[in-house]
């Protein structure tokens, strides 16, 4: 079978809270879910699910305090700064607001150059890099020079999709990466993903909340609740027929956007939502 | 002990902050007066006209004249020679004071803010401590005990001006460290002392440089005050010592007193003044940014409309379904326009020509993307534009009256009895400062001139209505106690509390999870439908509108390019953005298939008519 | 609410022990031969060392704080090396001086910052613009300055009020706002500058919320959003502002007092810094640090009272 790039067994991630002897708050309560090269693996659920804490438990960023992270078979989740500085060159990262991940002071080309100046690459190798850089995220050459504040938010989304790809990383661990992006910028946002990932073979960790964009990137699907995934396995398969009772809550939640078919959902919604309640009592009744 | 500016902006200065001053009028003249200053006292060896230090008896409280220029003091030294010398000892003990608080400041600071942990509880409370007693005691204590000596007194006083820097340099340290773009230069595997020089040094820098002139300033009057109270070195002469002089001698020869006065003024206001037009420039350079996104697409739609203007572009309008509902035409808005005035006196045009109606009962989706308008439109019905925003044309009538050219007095009675609002974000529209219950019951008790055990009871059966389960815990708690699906309800319960003809909702699930969305649109059903309500829904959410709105408008660069029941323009579309709005949807597409581990997946999913 | 104020009132306690204990060992680590410089350079070594010992001065410095404290604590601060006089007599007659002028000063920019303050944010434009440049201006010069100026002009040209003295306002209260007019004018325009612009610049931020909106949609009056609403926001900042300018005048006011021969704490402080009179120094520390201390703790207090998150948290 095919070799897998990232295998996350039963992680726990706890944010110690202010005062004395209070309990930890468990972000993670311990997830498991793995990635395999080239493909997406979509992350949903709504906020405090803890989809974001897992991305960025991946990316060093969260204290992770049980569990293992294996990035091709090595213990990466609790790698030193050198390591990480290693792994930089295998995982990268695109966050959600295109306003505040690309520092204002700095221009397009700094921005880009900046994870090169880690490995010391040479200043015209990295001119080059920036050029064709550019050129796989569809920006003018003109760009390098200019401060983020002067482009879109779907322009700015592009630099960060250059910067993550800078390094020829194995993986990039998108963090909401359309979610603040306007419906035509992010429907062409997500093409320049899908484009990007047929030609390098990267993969996604695909984190959102929003089940159509999920379902549009991602080969699999994990969907998160509490701290735990709830469901997990083949995309059209969760996406198409969710099996767990949160799921299918989710899935019922979002609107479609057709009056008719929509009138009907709603129905099918409150119909569930009674049998499910139904489903408890009784169970609470056993 | 001396206050600081925790939220100084950041600088994108691509120009130098040296250069901008020298066109900034009091900045260039501060500086030219500080620059004069400098030099005099740089140069007093060569300028002065007599030994600062010899007294003549002959010449005590001499007058001006030929002999001494601004007179003699009380020891029959030459003032002038004096207040040049006085220059080179005052200048360099506030900069020796400006020195060690900024080197202990910044440090402190950036370690503190950057890496926090014990450094950062151990700095912050010593901080707080020094900034606990006057300097100025504590400066006459140390007198007490160390003796005259004026670069040590400078040396503490630098000590005790450190938390300027320190608060200021941990303030900004603290909001960069958690932004995306640090984390994303820790992903790149940069080091900790490479992101502070990168990343947070650019951000500190110019928020330092100010708080340094504002701190020289500080040191100076300060070390004029000891000097002034006679504790100061006898042995050296600066501007303190002969202020007390002048002082002493204030009756016998007034002018005394004036030079060294003056002196210190003028440096004093001249830092101050420097300080000010700094910040000025660094404002005006971050202004664009700070409201980039709003600038930006108000620009955008400047730019589009006028294009559109051109074309000719008129909207597209659906015909009614036969069989309509025809009930009362509850808003008609006509040829609305909003503008912006700019501080060059030029309008920017925000919203143009824009025509709606909204009947009783029925629910009108305002669609479109960012910088549309379609919030602009929303707020300018309720006459509420943000600062600077303004009707510039159109007329706005509901109930017969003309919104747009309501007194204000009068306006204020339509809003919240007649017309309602739903904001976007839920916590930020309670204020926090009040009780849930406060904020619901006041509106009513001016809006129905009800008592307050009336709008309590009422208040009490809304929370309840809008499905808040323990109503009496709500109402007594305060906004930050609770959810904000919690929150949105309590909004939408102060919108329909006076039971309004009808309703503005400006992206009211936007900000909400997709669970809460779908219970927060079910009650607004519920309530548009109980109270009969008219509602403008404004959102840019194509499920949103196919799940409440009768009838769609969709707007595109402060126009309304297409409007029509709801149906007609889900199923035929005409105008080219809204179709393609629709195309840009998700929902319908299919998933995006099978793993394939040799690395060609099936074909991506192209989506229909979307221009990459 | 009860906890908030005992942790506020404990943390209060504990400020205060640790500045008195850091300037007590300052003050007589640092000092170096105290008793030599008491009696004298002309006399002998065993004079010296008997006014040590009368002083307490040989003993370690730890048995002396301790005696100190324990003695503090029971309201005796000790007497001053030079005239014998009861420290804690000495500073609190004086504090009465001190404190009404500080206070006074503090009260009265309280009030014109707040006017102004709303003024400015409310109507922008040229109104603001004055306000902010005049406010630099006010908080550039150094208040001593101001204070002499006042003086030439007021006291010694036009002869409106009288240069110098003090009348108990106990005695005289026409008499002692004569006296105490220019001081508290001297002292509070700097402190009405620092606190126009925080309430100004807190109040426009203030005015930015989207609460305010919201509340104005309810049918509320822009007048009774900005007093009811906006202004109890924004007064958050604007405290904690007037306190740092509290404590920063209490500072200025040794200086004004001097120029006004006001008999306040800075009289002794400046007397007792000049000869080395430890004990009467470390008395007008206490003081401060009390003062500054029972400041903070209402300033605290009224905090928790704006802002439930304070006092909730």
């Amino acid at each position: 079978m095919t070799e897998t790039l990232l295998d996350v067994k039963d992680v726990v991630v706890e944010y110690p809270l202010k005062g004395f002897r209070r309990e930890p708050f468990k972000a993670l309560k311990g997830v498991s879910l793995d990635i395999r090269p080239g493909e997406t693996v979509g992350l949903v659920g709504e906020s405090g699910s803890g989809k974001t804490t897992l991305g960025r438990a991946v990316l060093g960023l969260a204290p992770v305090t049980g569990g293992s992270i294996k990035y091709r078979g090595e213990e990466i989740s609790k790698a030193s700064r050198a390591k990480r500085k290693e792994l930089s060159h295998e995982i990268q990262v695109v966050f959600q607001d295109p306003y505040t991940s690309l520092n204002p002071s700095m221009t397009i080309e700094q921005i880009l150059t900046e994870p090169l100046t880690v490995r010391k690459v040479e200043r015209q190798t990295a001119n080059k890099r920036v050029a064709d850089l550019l050129d796989q995220v569809r920006l003018p050459q003109g760009a390098a020079h200019r401060l983020p504040r002067e482009f879109s938010g779907g322009q700015r989304q592009r630099v960060a999709i250059a910067r993550a790809l800078a390094l020829d990383p194995k993986l990039i661990v998108c963090d909401e990466p359309v979610s603040a992006l306007d419906l035509s910028t992010q429907a062409r946002v997500m093409e320049l993903f899908i484009e990007i990932q047929e030609r390098t073979g990267v993969a996604y960790l695909f984190v959102s909340h929003d089940l159509a964009v999920v379902r549009h990137l991602s080969h699999r699907v994990a969907v998160m609740y509490h701290g735990e995934i709830v469901e997990w396995g083949d995309g059209e398969q969760v996406t198409g027929a969710p099996e767990h009772p949160y799921t299918q809550r989710l899935f019922m939640a979002a609107p479609i956007p057709d009056p008719d078919r929509q009138a009907k959902h709603r129905a099918d919604r409150i119909r569930l939502l009674e049998l499910q309640n139904q489903q408890d009592l009784q169970a609470g009744a056993a | 002990m001396i206050e600081t500016p925790l939220a100084l902006p950041v600088t994108a200065a691509k120009v130098s902050l040296f250069r901008r001053l020298l066109t900034h009028p009091t900045g260039a003249a501060s500086l030219l007066v500080l620059f004069l200053v400098a030099l005099a006292s740089a140069l007093a060896p060569i300028l002065a006209t007599h030994d600062p230090n010899t007294a003549n008896l002959q010449d005590v409280l001499a007058k001006a004249g030929s002999e001494h220029v601004l007179g003699a003091d009380s020891a029959g030294r030459d003032v002038f020679s004096r207040l040049l010398f006085a220059g080179q000892f005052s200048l360099a003990g506030a900069l020796v004071a400006l020195a060690v608080a900024l080197v202990l400041g910044v440090t402190a600071g950036l370690i503190a803010g950057y890496y926090g942990g014990w450094f950062d509880a151990v700095s912050s409370w010593l901080t707080g401590l020094m900034m606990a007693l006057p300097g100025m005691v504590v400066l006459l204590a140390a007198r007490a005990v160390v003796g005259p000596s004026m670069w040590l007194s400078m040396m503490i006083f630098g000590v005790m001006l450190s938390p300027a820097f320190f608060r200021l340099v941990y303030a900004s340290v603290t909001a960069v460290r958690n932004e995306l773009y640090v984390d994303a230069a820790r992903v790149s595997g940069l080091s900790d002392f490479r992101i502070i020089g990168r990343h947070i040094l650019t951000v500190v820098r110019a928020p330092v440089i100010i708080q340094s002139a504002m701190v020289l300033g500080i040191a100076i009057a300060i070390q004029a005050g000891l000097e002034f109270l006679g504790l100061g070195d006898l042995n050296i002469p600066t501007w303190g010592s002969m202020l007390n002089d002048g002082f002493i001698n204030i009756f016998k020869s007034p002018t005394l007193v004036l030079w060294p006065a003056l002196i210190i003024g003028l440096v004093c206001i001249a830092l101050t003044l420097l300080a000010n037009a700094m910040r000025d420039e660094l404002e005006r350079s971050r202004g664009p940014v700070k409201k980039s996104r709003k600038a930006a697409a108000t620009a955008a739609i400047a730019d589009a409309a006028g294009a559109a203007e051109k074309r000719g572009a008129a909207a597209v309008v659906h015909p009614d379904e036969p069989g309509a509902d025809k009930s009362e035409l509850l808003l008609e808005v006509t040829d609305l326009g909003v503008g912006y005035d700019q501080p060059d006196g030029s309008t920017t045009h925000v919203v143009n020509h824009v025509n709606l109606t909204v009947r009783r009962g029925e629910v009108h989706g305002l669609v479109g993307e960012s910088g549309s308008g379609k919030t602009q439109t929303a707020f300018s019905i309720l006459r509420l534009l943000p600062q600077g925003g303004r009707i510039t044309g159109g007329s706005i009538f509901f109930e017969g009256k003309d919104l747009a050219h309501l007194s204000e007095k009068d306006m204020t009675k339509v809003r919240g009895k007649r017309i309602a609002y739903i904001p976007q974000e839920p916590m930020s529209n309670l204020d926090g400062a009040f009780t849930i219950g406060s904020q619901l019951m006041e509106p009513m008790r001016v809006c129905l001139g009800i008592s307050k055990t009336e709008a309590r009871k009422r208040a009490l059966a809304l929370l309840a209505k809008v499905g808040i389960p323990n109503p009496e815990r709500t109402f007594n708690a305060y906004p930050h106690q609770i959810s904000g699906g919690m929150a949105q309800r309590v909004l939408i319960a102060g919108a329909v509390s006076c039971e309004p003809d009808l309703l503005i909702a400006d992206e009211p699930t936007t900000a909400l999870d997709v669970t809460v969305q779908a219970e927060v649109l079910n009650l607004l059903r519920e309530l548009q439908d109980e109270l009969n309500m008219g509602v403008i829904l404004v959102t840019h959410n194509f499920g949103v509108v196919a799940d409440l709105c009768d009838r769609v408008s969709v707007m595109q660069s402060g126009r309304v390019v297409e409007t029509g029941p709801v149906r007609a323009i889900f199923n035929g579309a005409r105008h080219p953005y809204t179709r393609q709005l629709l195309d840009a949807i998700l929902e319908d597409t299919a998933p995006r298939g099978q793993y394939n581990p040799a690395g060609t997946t099936a074909e991506p999913q192209e989506l229909k008519g979307v221009a990459s | 609410m009860y906890r908030f104020v005992l942790r506020r009132l404990f943390s209060g306690v504990l400020l205060l022990f640790v500045i008195t204990t850091v300037a007590y060992l300052l003050l007589y680590a640092g000092g170096g031969d105290i008793a030599r410089r008491i009696v004298g350079p002309t006399a002998s070594d065993a004079q010296v060392a008997l006014k040590a010992s009368q002083l307490g001065l040989d003993r370690p410095l730890v048995v002396q704080y301790w005696d100190w404290l324990t003695n503090a604590l029971t309201g005796d601060l000790g007497r001053s090396w030079f005239n014998g006089q009861l420290v804690s007599a000495g500073v609190s007659s004086r504090l009465s001086v001190t404190i009404s002028l500080v206070l006074g000063a503090v009260l009265i920019a309280a009030v014109i910052s707040v006017v102004i303050g709303v003024w400015a944010a409310v109507r922008r434009g040229w109104v603001d613009r004055v306000v902010q440049f005049v406010g630099v201006l006010g908080f550039a010069i150094p208040g001593f300055l101001i204070a002499l100026g006042l003086v030439s002009l007021f006291a010694l040209n036009l002869k409106w009020f009288k240069a110098t003295g003090y009348v108990p306002m106990t005695t005289s209260f026409g008499g002692w706002a004569a006296t105490v007019t220019l001081p508290i004018i001297a002292l509070s325009i700097g402190c009405i500058a620092a606190v126009v612009q925080q309430v100004r610049g807190s109040l426009i931020d203030a005015l930015r919320q989207d609460y305010v909106r919201t509340l104005r949609a309810r049918g509320l009056s822009f007048n009774r959003v900005v007093y009811k609403h906006v202004l109890r926001n924004a007064g958050g900042p604007a405290l904690a502002v007037l306190a740092v300018q509290f404590i920063g005048l209490l500072g200025g006011a040794v200086i004004v007092e001097q120029i006004f021969a006001l008999p306040g704490l800075g009289q002794i402080t400046v007397a007792a810094t000049g000869q080395g009179d430890i004990p009467v120094v470390m008395g007008v520390v206490v003081a401060t640090a009390a003062i500054v201390v029972a400041v903070n703790l209402i300033i605290d207090l009224a905090q928790g009272w704006l802002n439930p998150k304070v006092r909730l948290s």
